[in-house]
């Protein structure tokens, strides 16, 4: 079976065809005096990946943390699935389906794997802290879901053997891809990972895009993806929108932003 | 599922049968499957097996059809075996690491019409050959993950085909009775597997065995080490090994025990210690590679466990053995014995997984007699035997209490062994292999006509009976001078100190013996550790000075020993190196089974070589590697090559002496 790469006006048409998942409209975001963001729009659509570039400090975090709510925006108003907000706190956004991973490994380094993936499933719990310190009944049962649940994401991302290894004694690869569990046990509807191969070595940043598009694929995950290795995010993502200076100065399928002049100024630079 | 009263045992179908009749609610399969460990009765297996092959049949295939099996250990695959067989279909097991190219030859010499693969990256192999492999009509998967979006025409899932299989079975009654019929005609001269040899020279064969051949050695076997229903086993090593064609399968179906498929290759350790074999089997490498793996780790323990391991494993050496085997021990000893159990030998063996371990097996190569010991004197019943594909496995072993750290034990039931005079050994047994599938030349080599094979090996008896293998026949040489030169037997000896990983020694019609040495990377990397030596690869670490000095000292030790073994004295080795990469089955110079190819790592590297002779102190070389995404690259180095002292011999010296 052969693949054939499609057109560039393929690529654009299946992107239009997509349903808007979580619109920006002119979000600006400030600390003080700094401007993170200035007047940013853009959407994401179902079941695309979606790539967010940039140089450093070009906001492109600040984004994402706007988006799980862990800022809030001054100006602006974010629609996700339909309903506009201006301000939420992230653990709704985990509640609505957002996941995310982040920069610098975020787990809780002296907890096993298995028990690390389980913490993502705490929001969907329902049994209180009583029965579940009783672990009968109800919360037996509830707890023997989740834990399935999070073997099937063990399996997905092939880490069977680091089940009961403390996170904090694995390599950082491995790190990478139990944080990507831990988001992936939310069973997000958009999932934002911010520099999944950050500091990867080619295996494993390999091995990571393979899941990465698996999840795509397989799982019909929504993610928006902040990457530095331009390699990865082009042949990755559906569409790339490109940050500078908090602002957007490119937006399009990958085709496009590569030859965009101004992307080509702010990201190489040019010999002024 | 009924299951009719008699169905004969010549084949593996039928034996099937009779498991599910005799022990329908035990174990036959486990495998654990997202965290816990799913297990099938033998009722259950041949359910399955019975579905599969109604689905194979609707597919087409039919008797002398070749199906080709390729994955990790996954009971489902094990299924195909039977399933296939069940329709008098052959079943061809392919090493599932194999690349593109190797895996189209062996499928293309097989003129397989089926392959039932594990997942996404062997159908990918199969895709990419597609055009090379016009026979090749229906790939079935087992694990869907990735295929979703493939084209699905002559690709089906496993699940499909099985569902297939039931719906036959639920629309006519009389269909059920037809396959058990089916597989009561199965005869035991029928060609039951053929298992492609990986081959240190050529392309590999493809070895035919009856069902006769595997059936009758593994009930000798069986016999020999008192394997019953009860046993449990891990499946681990490759399927399409006779190794464990043998100990997953055909053993497996006659004894009716228990095979337990691990997660992963990953997990196997851990799985290992969850389930604690009783039969276990593993090559060298594996049983060093522990080793190692609990020395670098009792470094770092407590001042106070470090005491009491050492004060105890001592202890064992001492004992253990003389225990193990039966020996008359003292009340006090077997006390003493019974607390280094309580508190070192005990926890050390269910951290290994072998707790519940009657009888492991090692075998393929030469054990190191230190390790060997080792694990011995804690208890574990290792034992070595000797064998190959075209014997159904079984040569020779070593019977309980038996056990001599440097033979390979006496003939097993039914063996004929002998040693030609070219000090070949050669058999004649039950499990002797039909020939080679589509090779008559290399077949009538191999057997002669009256059922004699040549092994290849060269070895002699000792005066105990135990058979002792020296080297492979066509590698052993001799030196310009005459004396005798076995090239794997120095091998050997070097590879059984932990720091050395691999060794080639050169030396057939050359003044003097040279040899390469590839240094273990965890052992050495643990030691540089240890001692603050950075080192960013593994070619710098094999060119740091104190490593050249630590292997300096084992190739010395190496050459004492020689000199104290008259036939081998004159092969003490002159000159070494370090080699700057390590021997890769990527690049061709390990076999799949991780065996050297001699010939083609003299070749590669032949400008060594060449400079060993010329008398160079050093020389830069420039190799081509393959990636593991299989990309090609170089890397370059330039090697120190050191020269060493021999040893004079013993009896040398005793003349020497006289003289004076």
């Amino acid at each position: 079976m052969t693949v054939m790469d499609p057109t560039l006006e393929e690529v654009k048409k299946r992107a239009e065809e997509r349903e808007v998942l979580l619109d920006l409209e002119n979000v600006s975001l400030s600390f003080g005096g700094v401007k993170a963001i200035t007047n940013i729009s853009f959407n994401i659509k179902k079941g695309e990946i979606r790539a967010i570039i940039g140089p450093n400090g070009a906001g492109k975090t600040s984004m994402l943390n706007v988006i799980n709510g862990f800022y809030q925006p001054q100006e602006g108003v974010i629609t996700f699935n339909g309903e506009k907000r201006r301000s939420m706190k992230p653990h709704l956004a985990v509640s609505q389906g957002i996941a995310r991973t982040f920069q610098n490994v975020a787990l809780f380094k002296g907890m096993s794997t298995l028990d690390n993936i389980m913490a993502g499933r705490a929001t969907r719990m329902k049994q209180n802290l009583f029965w579940q310190m009783l672990y009968w009944g109800p919360a037996q049962r509830e707890e023997i879901e989740h834990r399935k649940k999070v073997e099937e994401i063990i399996d997905f991302l092939e880490i069977q053997h680091i089940r009961r290894t403390p996170v904090g004694t694995l390599p950082y690869g491995l790190q990478k891809r139990v944080e990507l569990a831990r988001a992936l046990a939310m069973e997000p509807e958009l999932l934002l990972l911010d520099e999944p191969m950050a500091g990867m070595n080619l295996e494993e940043k390999e091995d990571m895009s393979r899941f990465i598009l698996d999840v795509n694929d397989q799982l019909g995950t929504t993610i928006a993806l902040i990457e530095h290795d331009m390699g990865v995010v082009m042949d990755l993502s559906d569409r790339v929108v490109v940050l500078d200076y908090g602002r957007k100065i490119a937006d399009g399928v990958p085709e496009e932003v590569q030859s965009n002049p101004e992307v080509i100024d702010a990201y190489l630079g040019v010999s002024h | 599922m009924q299951v009719p009263p008699s169905a004969g045992m010549d084949t593996f179908p039928q034996l099937l049968i009779r498991n599910a009749r005799e022990w329908g609610d035990r174990p036959a399969y486990r495998e654990k499957d997202l965290g816990i460990w799913q297990s099938w009765t033998w009722r259950e297996v041949l359910g399955e097996v019975r579905k599969l092959s109604l689905g194979l049949k609707s597919l087409g295939c039919k008797e002398g059809d070749k199906v080709a099996v390729i994955g990790a250990n996954r009971p489902h695959l094990y299924w195909v075996f039977a399933a296939v067989q069940a329709l008098g279909g052959i079943p061809i097991p392919v090493y599932s690491d194999s690349v593109a190219e190797e895996i189209a030859y062996v499928l293309g010499h097989a003129e397989v019409r089926f392959a039932v693969v594990e997942d996404q990256e062997q159908v990918d192999k199969l895709l990419e050959m597609s055009e090379k492999l016009p026979l090749l009509e229906h790939v079935i998967y087992e694990d869907p993950k990735g295929l979703r979006d493939y084209d699905h025409t002559s690709l089906h899932r496993y699940l499909s085909v099985q569902e297939a299989g039931q719906t036959l079975l639920d629309n006519d009654e009389k269909l059920a009775d037809d396959w058990f019929d089916a597989v009561s005609a199965g005869k035991s001269e029928d060609i039951a597997v053929i298992l492609y040899t990986s081959g240190t020279t050529g392309r590999p064969k493809g070895v035919m065995l009856t069902f006769n051949n595997l059936v009758v050695a593994v009930q000798n076997a069986n016999k020999f080490d008192n394997l019953d229903e009860n046993a449990d086993t891990v499946a681990y090593l490759p399927m399409a090994w006779v190794g464990d064609h043998v100990f997953s399968y055909a053993q497996c179906l006659t004894a009716g025990y228990c095979v337990n498929c691990p997660e992963g290759p990953e997990t196997v350790s851990i799985d290992r210690k969850e389930i604690a074999p009783t039969y276990m089997f593993a090559p060298p490498r594996v049983f060093e590679g522990m080793l190692t793996h609990i020395t670098v780790r009792m470094e770092d323990a407590g001042k106070m466990k470090k005491k009491l391991f050492d004060y105890f494993l001592n202890y064992a050496n001492q004992v253990g053995e003389r225990i193990l085997n039966g020996e008359k021990v003292s009340l006090f000893e077997r006390i003493k014995y019974a607390v280094g159990e309580f508190c070192v030998y005990g926890p050390l063996k269910n951290e290994m997984g072998f707790s519940r371990v009657r009888v492991a097996y090692t075998a393929g190569e030469a054990i190191g007699p230190e390790i060997f010991k080792f694990y011995r004197s804690i208890g574990l019943n290792l034992k070595q035997l000797y064998g190959q594909t075209e014997s159904s496995v079984f040569i020779t072993s070593q019977p309980d209490g038996q056990i001599y750290a440097d033979t390979v034990g006496v003939p097993m039931p039914d063996v004929e062994v002998k040693i030609a005079e070219s000090g070949e050994v050669m058999y004649r047994s039950p499990g002797a292999f039909l020939g080679y599938y589509k090779n008559d030349e290399a077949t009538k080599d191999t057997k002669t006509e009256d059922g004699w094979v040549h092994t290849g090996d060269a070895g002699m008896f000792l005066e105990n009976g135990h058979l002792k293998i020296i080297d492979r026949a066509k590698d052993v040489g001799k030196l310009t001078d005459g004396s005798m030169f076995a090239p794997k037997y120095i091998e050997n000896k070097l590879k059984f100190f932990p720091n050395i990983k691999e060794a080639v020694t050169f030396g057939n019609e050359r003044d003097y013996v040279c040899a390469f040495v590839n240094i273990d990377l965890v052992a050495v990397g643990n030691w540089a550790e240890r001692n603050n030596i950075a080192y960013a690869s593994y070619q710098e670490l094999a060119a740091h000075p104190d490593v050249y000095k630590t292997i300096q000292s084992h190739v010395d030790q190496v050459n004492k020993d020689l000199s104290e073994e008259p036939m081998m004295a004159g092969a003490q080795i002159k000159r070494f190196l370090v080699l700057h990469k390590e021997l890769d089955p990527d690049d061709g110079e390990l076999t799949r089974t991780q065996k050297v190819r001699r010939n083609f790592v003299a070749d590669r590297y032949a400008p060594l070589i060449e400079a060993f002779y010329a008398g160079e102190t050093s020389k830069h070389v420039v190799t081509e590697v393959t990636f593991e995404d299989g990309r090609q690259g170089t890397i370059e180095a330039t090697v120190e090559i050191r020269d060493m002292d021999t040893h004079s011999t013993k009896a040398m010296s005793a003349i020497g002496e006289a003289a004076e």
